[in-house]
């Protein structure tokens, strides 16, 4: 398996707080790295580096390296649009767009300028297919998303996110607002996706990330703490912090 | 915050020490057992086994309560499978220990003194059984690593004591029976060494995330 994303030495600051205090980590392709830690230590913020999200955010000063594809993101030559058509998102909550399920799946493609009608539908029908939830909603795909449960709201989403054929795929929490036979979905959904996409995923569930992934990465106070083989890492974590937060002893 | 879970932890590490100890009882009562040739030792041993099944029995319920409810991991983890897996060795040491007991009966008196080797694979077994259970009060992987080296003396004294009790059967045919039952207790010791091994190589485990026998 080789690595599909390098990071080095990341740092990032809002204002005059520092976030991530210098991470380093090589992501393995088609594979899915859990990024476990408690409320505020930086793991939504790293993932959201990665396809730099963050530059919104204002008063956000970034050091270090993200390669992606043999280029540092950061490069002032990297096209940030195409950067996240690369790497794309998929919310903690649900957020389809008001407009049709069809639509949904179809505004990347569109942004990205395929016009064609019959390329567009194989499109949508790939991604909703890709994304499990094809037959569920093939014959209501101009009906208005919203009306989808929140399972299939967020298996919409990826979708959507699929749909612009994408390396990597970022998740934020992606089961967090969803019942357990929706999350047990979507944690299906994610090992199916693995053997194409290379899936990061922030989850706050211990036994979700011991479930689904890969790889894991502990964050404490923006640092880095433990980042290893998930099995590993669950049944003889090498530092005691780690330990101490799979163990609910803190966190 | 977990003080539940470790209030449960803490009740299923007493109940391991206390099921530990009462292997080692059994075990003692039947080697001093046989080197005093005490006949009615069974139906003191056979209540000491019935009472670490029992034990096993309520191990195994709190474990797969803590599985269940805790979704344990890491040290917590390995504590748990360890101790599910201790138990299964714990409860043949007491089988074993029993067994003795009851071959004793049938010696009918005799002490096996005639089989030097005996004695000392019985010392040798009780005292791996004892640094186990220590190894684990104590989470002491080093102990337990010992116990594992210690089966070398318990397997030669048991080749020792076939040879001798070969001699023995050659000598004198009339104590073939005698012999077998000999053979057989000193078979039970070998085994129960066996037991403790695991039992150590458990405690390693749950202590350093690595288990004995790799």
């Amino acid at each position: 398996m080789s690595d599909i994303i390098t990071v080095k030495n990341l740092c990032l600051w809002y204002k005059s707080v520092q976030a991530l205090k210098s991470v380093s980590m090589t992501i393995p392709e088609k594979s899915i790295t859990a990024l476990i830690g408690p409320s505020g230590c930086g793991k939504s913020t790293f993932l959201k580096t990665l396809n730099r999200m963050n530059d919104l955010v204002p008063g956000v000063k970034i050091t270090g390296e993200v390669t992606y594809d043999g280029t540092n993101i950061f490069d002032p030559g990297v096209d940030v649009n195409e950067l996240r058509r690369n790497v794309g998102m998929v919310f903690q909550k649900p957020n389809p767009f008001p407009m049709s399920v069809y639509d949904n799946v179809a505004y990347g493609p569109r942004t990205h300028g395929i016009t064609n009608r019959v390329r567009l539908d194989e499109t949508v029908e790939k991604a909703l297919r890709d994304a499990a939830i094809w037959d569920e909603v093939k014959d209501r795909l101009k009906k208005n998303a919203l009306g989808l449960s929140g399972g299939q709201q967020q298996r919409l989403c990826i979708a959507r996110a699929l749909a612009v054929k994408p390396q990597v795929l970022l998740m934020d929490e992606p089961t967090s607002a969803l019942d357990p036979i929706s999350t047990s979905r979507i944690e299906e959904l994610v090992l199916q996706l693995k053997e194409n996409y290379t899936i990061i995923t922030v989850t706050h569930n211990m036994q979700q990330a011991a479930r689904i992934s890969d790889m894991t990465a502990f964050f404490l106070l923006g640092e880095l703490v433990e980042f290893g083989d998930t099995e590993t890492l669950f049944s003889q974590p090498s530092d005691k912090r780690t330990e101490d937060y799979i163990t609910g002893r803190f966190g | 915050m977990r003080s539940k879970f470790d209030e449960q932890l803490g009740l299923l590490n007493r109940k391991m020490i206390e099921t530990g100890a009462k292997c080692e009882r059994a075990i003692a009562m039947a080697a001093t057992a046989l080197l005093e040739g005490d006949t009615g030792a069974s139906e003191r041993v056979a209540p000491i086994g019935q009472e670490i099944d029992q034990m096993e029995k309520e191990i195994e319920s709190i474990c797969l309560k803590l599985l269940l409810q805790q979704q344990p991991v890491a040290r917590d983890l390995r504590q748990i499978s360890a101790a599910l897996k201790m138990i299964t060795d714990m409860e043949r040491i007491g089988d074993q220990a029993e067994d003795i007991a009851e071959i004793i009966t049938y010696l009918n008196g005799r002490t096996g003194e005639e089989c030097h080797g005996i004695r000392s694979m019985a010392e040798a077994a009780i005292k791996m059984v004892t640094d186990s259970i220590d190894a684990y009060v104590r989470q002491d992987p080093e102990l337990a690593a010992s116990v594992s080296e210690y089966d070398d003396v318990v397997d030669e004294g048991f080749d020792r004591v076939k040879r001798t009790l070969i001699g023995m059967i050659r000598d004198n045919p009339a104590d073939g029976e005698y012999a077998i039952d000999l053979l057989m207790i000193a078979k039970y010791f070998e085994r129960i060494g066996d037991h403790a091994v695991n039992i150590a190589e458990w405690v390693e485990f749950a202590v350093t995330g690595v288990h004995g026998g790799e």
